[in-house]
């Protein structure tokens, strides 16, 4: 086995060198008409023992027009997509778990546009005309659900999406979101992701996707972000981007025995690609243009093992900021970074974040990478937050009514932000609010209250814009955008919403019913405070990817906790009954005051008198055979009864005859 | 003796009066404390079409310049909605904000008190007169209170009424539409019998059937056994043929007189009618112009009412029913269940038309219970009415069991209610068990009812006649 294994390496590698050339050179023409494909891993430890890792591939198609339909490692189910549903710009994402915007960071990009709701979220902007938008819409729901073995199809009922005009994204008219909040994710929506990767998980960072590592993490996050510029004239934009992350966040189990310290903070714990993961990166994928590894020290760390340093008297001379160095007083990197990048100083930033650059193209099979990182000394340190701090909650009891807040705290930021900016005079707080609620929620706008400082305030007040667009019933659902304005010396905010629950017929409720049904997130963003963190000045066009995607200015955005609301069910088991019982009561209603009314005294006597007499029935058969016969009637009432209705009896039969042979005649 | 009755009327008139003051002091200790009772919110109470907090919703979606319609919240009139929004709103400073709408229902309680005791008044004075003109006088003057008195205290006084009124729901106005069309046609007041009736379909649709019974009693009066009269006047007939003419002939203009059916002031009915839809037609049109128009407030206002959209749970039936039905059902369960009021209309009038008030009584009771989303409100009406046959129903059957369901249902279906909502310890099957009995209840009220007052004129027939035998002999 090991004979045939080294006959065939060098083939192996000569055809690995042989493809090599292929896509060096296609990443080398450097010319935006070529497809490329990088991938690239950000490894960041985080305050609360845990490390996030952020896996980026980018993959970059041409426009179709100047480079025909077939492609070389751009997903062709994707671009097809693209093509078939006009889709500008679109976002889906498969989540587990909550992220915890106080212990992981609200205040940089990867929290602001990778921190997901849980379940299935996408929003997707088109180019049509707006009346065709909900068709697209639908058609793309279906088209992802079958590319992603999820329920996305669920999305399709007018009652699950909603169109914002400005509380989500400034695109509007064409931009749909649904979220799914019930969705589970596993490893049947990771596979077909994995599968858009021109390497799949056979070569390359996506090799790490140990499956099992990766779901028992506390956070994972698959999304998969499309913009295009397909139908935009030539030359405009770069053709369609597909950009697929993969968040998660897993606790590393610590490989040494913890050294107790005097410090009441505990030693992090270390880690490396192997204990987190259970693999190593062997080799590249050789299809990528570039496979980097960073390592990413927040900035409060950067400034914390500073002044450790400085506590410690530690002189310069290994200081974690110059290049080539592994170790130093306070950690140890197992590999020698390649680069070592320092953000550029932001202005509101206190300290700058650290980035260790890892190339991994010089490794291979005998030589793996398996980053590594080990602590020395115990440090604490805190992220940046959010401005403020946002959650949601259900208020009241019982299965009649409720009432949703949405409570608002101020984190040490708004403090900073208080101290900078109380000098300009009127300082002001923007919060935009994005909220849809399913119909079964009927909530009652007219009850919106705001609380400032655990003090009621007038609405008009605090509410700077607001668009409502009220839920109809087993329609669409009701969709909530708000801009507020609240003073910077807020300590607490509070906004809350009266709804009542509906009823729903029984075949509407999902199978199990009395679990509760989920509220989609709300989305909350604020508008003054946007995140970007360059780390190199020069604009060169050869950017990593992650690097280009850091430096964009997106606005700081969080998510909010889906709720779970109890409905009242009927009773499932007994249709029948209360069909029938409901039925038997109309009858007796009926039959009881028709039977009354038709009630009259001296009814036998009439009775009777009525037997006596021919039925009326009778009576017109008479008069009709009078007037046939042209004899009087009082003589065909005369003649013996019994005569009568055997003649009418037979006339009967001899006209049902006459029916039956014309019928025969006519139609036979 | 005459001085004595008229100190007695003068008494009953003081004793009616307290009662009537109490019953706005009552109200209003109850408006004072309205979050100890919470009856608001209560599904006996407050339906989707009635709720005020839905009002308050539609009036908030108008003020934002959307349509009070958009979403499924409000399902009532324009009209109402630009009447009772404002005080929705507005607010005397210290006070609760809900006072001035509990004031405008209480005010419209007492004006529909007024007008069951002066319907009930007119109607006592016709049935007198007929009676009278029978010779039977069977109604002695020993008479506690009369008939118009005793509906307006029931309808004051009647639990249903009270929580109806401060449970801040709209149906005070919709029973105040349909009590000046009664009150119009028996005082022959054609303008205002044809605006009652109007206001009354465009709030609530059920009323549009009792049409029959207005025009019954603007073309025939309040009170006409005709078929007695017909009676006494084929025996007058026999029996005068010997005496003297002039007698005859008075009798037979009298009779002439009973027997036409007036077609005049059911025409100027017919023409009002049209002129006042026109009116209000016209006025939601200005009102609703510039958002979805006229059909878009039908199909929210009838559409919803039709189709019961709203499962939520009431006193009904029809909530459960087509929550539970299967959907394939749906259409053809709410035709059948809407066909179940209009069947009855024309076997009653047939068997009614000569009390018209109690046909109109039948009518509300028949509407109230097969009415896609009943509350109390249309309860606490036909109470009301019950009260100006009191002493033509005096031997109805099961009265004292009705009496006692009604109390057992009324206590039961909070407890379900809440067992069911609020603890999640009981079941929906529970809750519809009583709003089942309370079908039940209000079906053996109305066969009964009926049945009494059929038998009623029987007694009649049978004491005139006998009374023209004996005069015979």
């Amino acid at each position: 086995m090991a004979l045939l294994f080294l006959l065939l390496r060098p083939v192996l590698l000569l055809s690995l060198f042989h493809f090599g050339p292929i896509s060096q050179s296609q990443a080398a023409s450097g010319s935006p008409a070529g497809e490329d494909f990088s991938e690239e891993l950000l490894l960041r430890p985080l305050p609360d023992r845990k490390l996030l890792a952020h896996f980026h591939f980018q993959s970059r198609a041409p426009h179709t027009s100047s480079d025909g339909r077939h492609h070389h490692l751009f997903p062709k189910a994707i671009s097809q997509l693209v093509q078939k549903f006009h889709v500008k710009e679109m976002e889906l994402s498969f989540t587990q778990g909550r992220w915890n915007y106080d212990q992981w960071g609200g205040f940089d990009p990867i929290s602001s546009s990778n921190a997901k709701p849980p379940g299935v979220e996408l929003w997707a902007v088109f180019d049509v005309p707006h009346e065709q938008v909900d068709d697209s819409w639908k058609n793309l729901t279906h088209a992802l659900s079958g590319l992603f073995c999820a329920s996305i199809n669920f999305l399709e009922s007018s009652t699950t999406y909603s169109a914002p005009d400005w509380g989500y994204r400034p695109d509007s008219g064409s931009l749909r979101y649904g979220s799914l909040p019930r969705e589970a994710v596993c490893t049947e929506n990771l596979t077909p992701w994995l599968k858009l990767l021109p390497c799949r998980d056979k070569a390359g960072l996506s090799t790490l996707m140990h499956r099992p590592s990766i779901y028992k993490g506390y956070y994972h996050s698959q999304r998969l972000r499309l913009t295009s510029s397909e139908f935009e004239p030539e030359g405009v934009g770069s053709g369609i981007v597909l950009e697929q992350t993969l968040t998660v966040v897993v606790q590393p189990s610590s490989q040494r025995t913890v050294r107790s310290y005097s410090h009441e903070t505990k030693l992090q714990p270390s880690w490396s690609l192997t204990s987190i993961f259970g693999r190593k990166v062997s080799s590249r994928c050789v299809l990528a243009k570039s496979s980097i590894v960073y390592l990413q020290l927040d900035g409060s760390l950067v400034a914390e093992l500073d002044s450790l340093q400085k506590e410690n008297k530690i002189s310069s001379a290994d200081n974690y900021v110059s290049e080539g160095v592994r170790s130093n007083a306070c950690f140890e990197v197992s590999v020698k970074p390649d680069r070592v990048l320092k953000e550029l100083k932001g202005v509101e930033k206190k300290s700058p974040s650290v980035l260790y650059e890892f190339s991994i193209d010089k490794y291979n099979e005998s030589g793996p990478f398996d980053l590594g990182l080990t602590w020395k000394v115990p440090v604490a340190w805190s992220c940046q937050k959010a401005p403020l701090h946002v959650s949601r909650f259900l208020m009241g009891s019982g299965n009649e009514r409720g009432a949703i807040a949405i409570s608002l705290r101020s984190t040490e930021l708004t403090d900073e932000l208080l101290h900078t900016k109380t000098s300009e005079g009127t300082c002001k707080l923007e919060v935009k609010i994005f909220q849809v609620v399913p119909w079964y929620i009927k909530v009652y706008f007219h009850t919106l209250q705001v609380f400032v400082n655990e003090e009621p305030q007038a609405v008009s007040d605090v509410v700077e814009k607001m668009r409502v667009s009220p839920s109809v019933d087993k329609l669409s659902p009701g969709v909530m955008e708000m801009l507020l304005k609240f003073p910077c010396g807020m300590k607490s905010a509070a906004i809350t919403l009266e709804f009542d629950k509906g009823f729903l017929h029984i075949d509407e409720y999902p199978p199990d019913a009395n679990q509760g049904f989920d509220i989609p997130s709300a989305i909350i963003s604020f508008p003054n405070f946007h995140t970007s963190m360059q780390f190199l000045k020069d604009d060169s066009s050869d950017k990593s990817a992650i690097l280009s995607k850091f430096e964009e200015n997106s606005a700081v955005l969080a998510y909010t906790e889906v709720l779970l609301v109890p409905l009242t069910t009927p009773d499932f088991s007994m249709p029948y009954n209360v069909i029938t019982i409901t039925c038997t009561v109309c009858a007796l209603y009926f039959g009881s005051l028709l039977n009354v009314l038709r009630r009259r005294v001296g009814e036998e006597e009439r009775l009777e008198n009525k037997e006596k007499q021919p039925g009326w029935l009778r009576q017109l058969l008479f008069r009709l055979y009078a007037k046939i016969t042209g004899r009087p009637l009082e003589a065909v009432g005369s003649t013996s009864t019994s005569s009568s209705s055997s003649s009418s009896k037979l006339g009967f039969i001899i006209l049902v005859a006459g029916i039956a042979v014309f019928w025969q005649v006519y139609y036979g | 003796m005459e001085e004595q009755s008229t100190k007695r009327t003068k008494q009953k008139q003081g004793r009616f009066w307290t009662w009537v003051t109490a019953s706005v002091l009552f109200r209003l200790i109850l408006i004072y404390f309205p979050q100890n009772l919470n009856l608001s919110s209560r599904p006996e109470v407050s339906t989707p079409l009635t709720s005020l907090r839905r009002l308050a919703e539609g009036y908030w979606l108008k003020q934002s310049s959307m349509s009070p319609y958009a979403g499924s919240m409000y399902h009532g009139s324009p009209l109402l909605l630009s009447l009772l929004g404002p005080l929705t709103v507005k607010r005397i400073d210290e006070q609760p904000s809900h006072l001035l709408c509990s004031l405008v229902f209480v005010a419209a309680d007492i004006l529909n008190s007024l007008l069951i005791r002066a319907t009930g008044q007119t109607l006592q004075i016709a049935y007198r007169q007929s009676l009278r003109s029978l010779d039977l006088d069977m109604i002695s003057e020993m008479e506690i209170l009369s008939p118009g008195d005793i509906a307006a205290l029931i309808y004051l006084w009647n639990p249903f009424t009270i929580a109806a009124c401060v449970g801040l729901s709209t149906s005070p106005i919709e029973n105040l539409a349909i009590m000046l069309a009664l009150y119009g046609a028996c005082k022959r007041l054609v303008p205002l019998a044809a605006f009652g009736w109007v206001m009354a379909t465009h709030l609530s649709l059920y009323p549009i059937i009792l049409i029959i019974p207005i025009i019954l009693l603007l073309g025939n009066g309040p009170d006409t056994p005709r078929k007695l009269f017909l009676l006494r006047r084929h025996g007058k007939v026999e029996e005068n043929s010997s005496s003297d003419s002039c007698q005859q002939e008075k009798v037979i203009d009298q009779s002439k007189l009973l027997d036409v059916f007036s077609w005049r002031p059911v025409m100027l009915f017919l023409v009002w009618t049209v002129m006042w839809s026109v009116y209000v037609l016209l006025l939601c049109g200005v009102s609703v112009k510039q958002y979805g128009g006229l059909w878009e407030m039908f199909t929210s206002m009838y559409g919803f009412i039709l189709t019961v959209q709203d499962l939520s749970p009431n006193i009904g039936v029809l909530w459960y029913f087509f929550a539970e039905v299967f959907d394939f059902f749906r259409n053809f369960f709410l035709i059948v269940f809407h066909m179940n009021i209009l069947f009855m209309i024309f076997p009653l009038a047939i068997r009614l038309h000569h009390r018209p008030c109690f046909l109109a009584f039948v009518y509300i009771t028949i509407s109230s219970m097969l009415k896609s989303y009943p509350s109390v409100g249309d309860s606490a009406l036909y109470f009301g009415l019950l009260g100006w046959f009191v002493y033509e129903l005096s031997e109805m059957k099961f009265s004292f069991f009705l009496f006692c369901v009604y109390i057992g249902v009324s206590l039961l279906s909070p407890v379900m209610h809440n067992l069911w909502i609020w603890r999640g310890t009981g079941n929906a099957n529970f809750y519809f068990a009583t709003a089942m009995a309370y079908a039940c209840l209000q079906i053996v009220l109305v066969v009964e009812s009926v049945s009494a007052m059929l038998n009623h004129d029987r007694k009649l027939r049978k004491l005139s006649s006998a009374k023209l035998q004996d005069g015979k002999s």
